[in-house]
């Protein structure tokens, strides 16, 4: 009896693996869900009247094809813009608004703008817990007529106590880039 | 006339010879046979025997027993004698094929190198790939400060086996952040083959095999040890115990666990934000030893977390020029012992069942059944997903089964066997990111057989083949873009399964005959020389990151891109090495050729834009490779007390495609230790050891021009990842005393520093020397008893 005992465990042991890999076998049916995956970002520029929409859209994320950028039109000289910019991932259906995540871990992140000093001026109007600036909407005060490239940089764990970063300066912010977008931008009279 | 028949009577007299034969416990060997100048018999159960009418003179003995060595003497007969022999345990069985060769056990033709257990005790707290350091020939290749894995003659990864208890290492070991996930105190002894001789164990270790033996005894005791380790660099330690109980017959039975805990690392100016580890290792196995077999089973678990310091994970390429550009990590926290994420949480399971058959001496066969799961999970910084979600979690199961014939007869050694392989990697789809390694199934099957002739004592002949069949099925989605950006259509829209929107589902499915071979010789001559020359090819699959990467690696900041028209590579190695001993100084000089077809490779070959920027595109290319170097160990007895160390290690890769250097070559190094010991003084040792790394200044240039914003603008820099960083000296001190606890129980005291001068320095093989500054400074208190 003692040897049919040790069969069956066997068995067990064998069908036990067997088991394992057959489910492991079963569960690539779907492809992977991309979850955090930004695939488009869109800074809007409103003065009023106008809104000024700018894009940058790659839905192959890491794929090779390059994002779609997008400006829909000139900015006016001298003028101040409300700004808000919005992280999306368009390979969910239907889209996962990713700016929702980077609200609530509003002191995990920060969005910085870059621009020649001639080209304006940017300020934070939205802060986290902590009262440090997130960036998700702003100010843009344009500056004399001219051309030129902003980017639009999103941090993951920066340094918001670092010296010129709440004041929006990414010299010294560390963390690592969840997006970095360049827009071309035309400032009109 | 007295004088005469004195004569008379040595010449003519016949003597009785009796005796009994026991072994190491004093118990009867029954049936031993005995042989002595013309006579024979065999001994009887309580071990006894005799022998008459032995003549006066000079008699030869011989004394044999299956699993001893034998007794092989001269004896002086001048009447009758009574003489007990006592025979000793063969160390291992298996070992009786080798027992002739003085050097090596697993290739006769090539010098072998081995760890003992007192050095690898001594690194009980660190890594495998820290003890094998102590090899000439042997670097590391480091991610961060405790992922660590061999380099041996400047390969590494899939290019290197581990065996563990004669069974191969299935853990994800492709990658180059991967460390082999074993823990170094299961280890009893550990040997280093450089190249692909030891044909036996597989035909595709390019750069070397590593082959780990646990502990094992056949001394009929039950004993223990524990290591006790405590280091100030992370502000942990690690306790590991085991116990042993051996037996020459019957029953044996081995355990040993150990766990380790560590917090942050620092390096001379600043703490290694999230660098610390934990492990909980188990190991054990149970053994039976009958008259003419052996069955044994052995499980293993290595259970660890790793913390990946938070400063190499980087978003995009402006965060790299950065972190080159400021030589200071872009995150430093306080010390702390918890670990975040990025982190690698790994298990890995080794059971096996082993049982060997003596069919009569010089003759046995042996059965092995494997099995291995490993699971790997790593965790990232994510945005919007729960930081306790892995970003990529793979399960990697293997079974193996192996058949092992061996005969010795006469000069002539004669292995064979069999090998049978299936793997079934999945990957997690549920982790939210595509994963790097695509589910697969694998089936391996290998054939193999060495001959050896010893032509004489000092000269012997070696050759062996292995055929290895292999397929792999994997299960993949491509994004249609990279699809055609790759160019597989048409050429493989043979293996398009499915149409999922934007992607691909394919199954690549491949099929590889490889043949590889060793011929070698070994030649002792002259006072004291000793000469080894090998021959080997060995091939080697594409592994499946080389296949099928294709996503951005976050913390080299580069796009990988692996290809499906990928050939296996081809190694050809000629290795020499040529030994002398005199009376207090050995030297052994190993130089070494390696002429690789279709080396594979990643090469930067240009730049893709995402949302994150831009990155430097890298895949996965084929060229022929030649690797020439030499390897040089020394070891000087200067005085009673005084001893000397020599490893010296050069490696020289040469891209022959392109002519150009290849990357990641170790660079020359020299380590000279000089150690003092007195018996006298408790064994009191200390040890001085110098670390010499000159810089690299053979590495290819694959730096790239990138935009980075200065002052609003876009501005083109070059990012340097090519140059190696500058040469480093070290000093290393250790000491160590003995004392006795008990009756039974001795303890060792140990106290040693690494990095006695707090050297600020990085290393060219450390995947994160963008990031950060190597280890300072660490104290290390080590306390052993053995019971």
């Amino acid at each position: 009896m003692k040897t049919l005992n040790n069969l069956n465990k066997t068995k067990i042991f064998f069908l036990a693996i067997a088991a394992v890999s057959i489910t492991s076998c079963n569960n690539d049916d779907d492809p992977v869900n991309e979850e955090e995956v930004i695939t488009t970002v869109t800074t809007t520029l409103t003065n009023g009247a106008t809104t000024i929409t700018l894009t940058s859209r790659d839905l192959d994320g890491d794929g090779p094809n390059d994002p779609l950028v997008t400006v829909s039109g000139n900015l006016t000289a001298n003028t101040v813009y409300n700004g808000e910019t919005t992280f999306l991932n368009e390979l969910d259906t239907p889209a996962e608004d990713i700016t929702v995540e980077v609200e609530e871990e509003g002191e995990e992140h920060q969005v910085f703008y870059q621009i020649p000093a001639a080209l304006g001026t940017f300020g934070y109007t939205d802060f986290d817990v902590n009262a440090k600036p997130v960036g998700l909407t702003f100010t843009y005060t344009t500056g004399n007529a001219g051309t030129g490239n902003l980017t639009v940089t999103l941090r993951h764990l920066p340094n918001k106590s670092a010296a010129g970063v709440a004041a929006g300066d990414i010299t010294n912010a560390g963390g690592a880039t969840d997006a970095q977008v360049t827009y071309p931008i035309v400032i009109a009279n | 006339m007295f004088f005469c028949l004195l004569c008379f009577g040595i010449i003519y007299s016949q003597n009785t010879i009796s005796g009994k034969i026991v072994d190491e416990n004093n118990m009867a060997l029954e049936k031993s046979h005995i042989h002595i100048s013309s006579k024979s018999t065999n001994s009887k159960k309580d071990g006894s025997f005799i022998i008459r009418n032995v003549p006066n003179g000079s008699a030869k003995v011989l004394i044999t027993y299956v699993g001893y060595k034998p007794i092989d003497t001269i004896i002086d007969v001048s009447g009758n004698l009574e003489i007990n022999f006592q025979m000793k345990q063969k160390s291992e069985q298996l070992e009786e094929i080798v027992v002739k060769h003085k050097n090596n056990y697993f290739n006769h033709s090539v010098s072998e190198q081995k760890i003992k257990e007192k050095t690898i005790e001594k690194f009980s707290s660190q890594s495998l790939g820290n003890a094998l350091k102590e090899v000439s020939g042997v670097s590391i290749l480091k991610s961060g400060s405790t992922i660590v894995k061999p380099v041996i003659n400047g390969l590494h990864s899939s290019r290197v086996s581990i065996y563990n208890n004669n069974v191969k290492l299935e853990d994800q070991q492709w990658g180059t952040e991967h460390a082999p996930n074993f823990d170094i105190n299961a280890a009893g002894k550990i040997t280093v083959l450089k190249g692909a001789s030891g044909l036996q164990y597989g035909g595709d270790a390019i750069g070397g095999i590593v082959i780990i033996e646990p502990f094992s005894t056949k001394k009929d005791t039950l004993f223990g040890k524990t290591i006790m380790t405590m280091e100030s660099n992370g502000r942990g330690g690690t306790i590991s115990s085991s116990l042993h109980k051996g037996n020459f017959c019957d029953w044996s039975w081995n355990a040993q666990g150990s766990f380790k805990y560590f917090g942050d690392r620092e390096s001379p100016d600043y703490i290694l934000s999230n660098t610390g580890n934990r492990e909980a290792n188990f190991s054990g196995d149970v053994k039976y030893i009958g008259k003419k077999f052996d069955f044994s089973a052995y499980y293993s678990l290595y259970n660890a977390t790793i913390g990946i310091l938070s400063a190499s994970h980087i978003g995009n390429v402006t965060d790299l020029e950065n972190s080159i550009d400021n030589q200071i990590p872009s995150t430093i926290r306080d010390f702390t012992y918890s670990i975040k994420n990025p982190k690698q949480q790994v298990q890995h399971h080794l059971a096996k069942l082993n049982y060997n058959y003596y069919i009569k001496d010089g003759e046995s066969i042996g059965l092995q059944y494997a099995f291995q799961f490993n699971n790997r999970k790593e965790f990232d910084l994510r945005t919007g997903v729960s930081d306790s979600r892995a970003a990529l979690d793979l399960n990697l199961m293997t079974h193996a089964f192996n058949a092992d014939y061996k005969l010795s007869i006469n000069s002539w050694d004669f292995k064979s066997g069999i090998m049978g392989l299936f793997q079934n990697n999945s990957a997690n789809p549920n982790t939210g990111v595509r994963p790097l390694i695509p589910s697969y199934n694998k089936f391996d099957a290998g054939i193999y057989a060495i001959v050896d002739n010893h032509i004489s004592d000092d000269f012997s002949v070696e050759a062996g083949i292995r055929y290895d069949f292999s397929t792999i099925e994997a299960t993949k989605y491509y994004l249609k873009s990279r699809w055609d950006e790759r160019n597989y259509s048409p050429e493989f829209n043979h293996l398009i399964e499915g149409d999922f929107g934007t992607q691909w589902l394919t199954k690549p499915t491949f099929t590889f005959h490889n043949f590889s071979a060793s011929v070698g010789t070994q030649y002792s001559f002259g006072n004291e020389y000793e000469w080894y020359f090998n021959v080997s090819r060995a091939v080697r699959n594409p592994n499946p990151s080389e296949f099928f990467s294709d996503g951005l690696h976050h913390s080299s900041g580069m796009i990988e891109l692996g290809d499906l028209r990928l050939e296996h590579e081809k190694s050809n190695k000629i290795s020499t090495s040529l030994q002398k001993q005199w009376k207090n100084f050995k030297i052994n000089i190993n130089p070494f050729l390696n002429y690789i077809e279709d080396y594979m490779f990643l090469k930067p070959v240009g730049f893709e834009t995402t949302i994150r920027g831009a990155f430097p595109v890298w895949e996965y290319q084929q060229i022929n490779a030649l690797l020439t170097g030499i390897d040089l160990n020394s070891e000087w007895q200067i005085s009673e007390h005084w001893q000397h160390r020599l490893l010296l290690s050069y490696v020289n890769g040469k891209d022959k495609t392109n002519d150009d250097f290849i990357i990641d070559m170790p660079p020359l190094n020299i380590n000279n230790r000089i150690s003092f010991n007195k018996k006298d003084w408790n064994n009191l040792t200390l040890e001085l050891q110098s670390e010499m790394v000159f810089r690299q200044t053979q590495f290819p240039n694959n730096n790239f021009i990138t935009n980075i914003i200065v002052d609003g603008e876009l501005t083109p820099v070059e990012v340097d990842i090519s140059s190696p960083p500058a040469a480093y000296h070290l000093l290393h001190f250790a000491s160590d005393f003995q004392f006795k606890i008990a009756n039974n129980s001795m303890a060792t005291l140990g106290f040693s520093v690494f990095n006695l001068l707090d050297t600020k320095y990085r290393d060219y093989l450390n995947r994160q020397r963008f990031y950060a500054d190597e280890l300072g400074r660490n104290f290390q208190i080590q306390l052993k008893i053995n019971y």
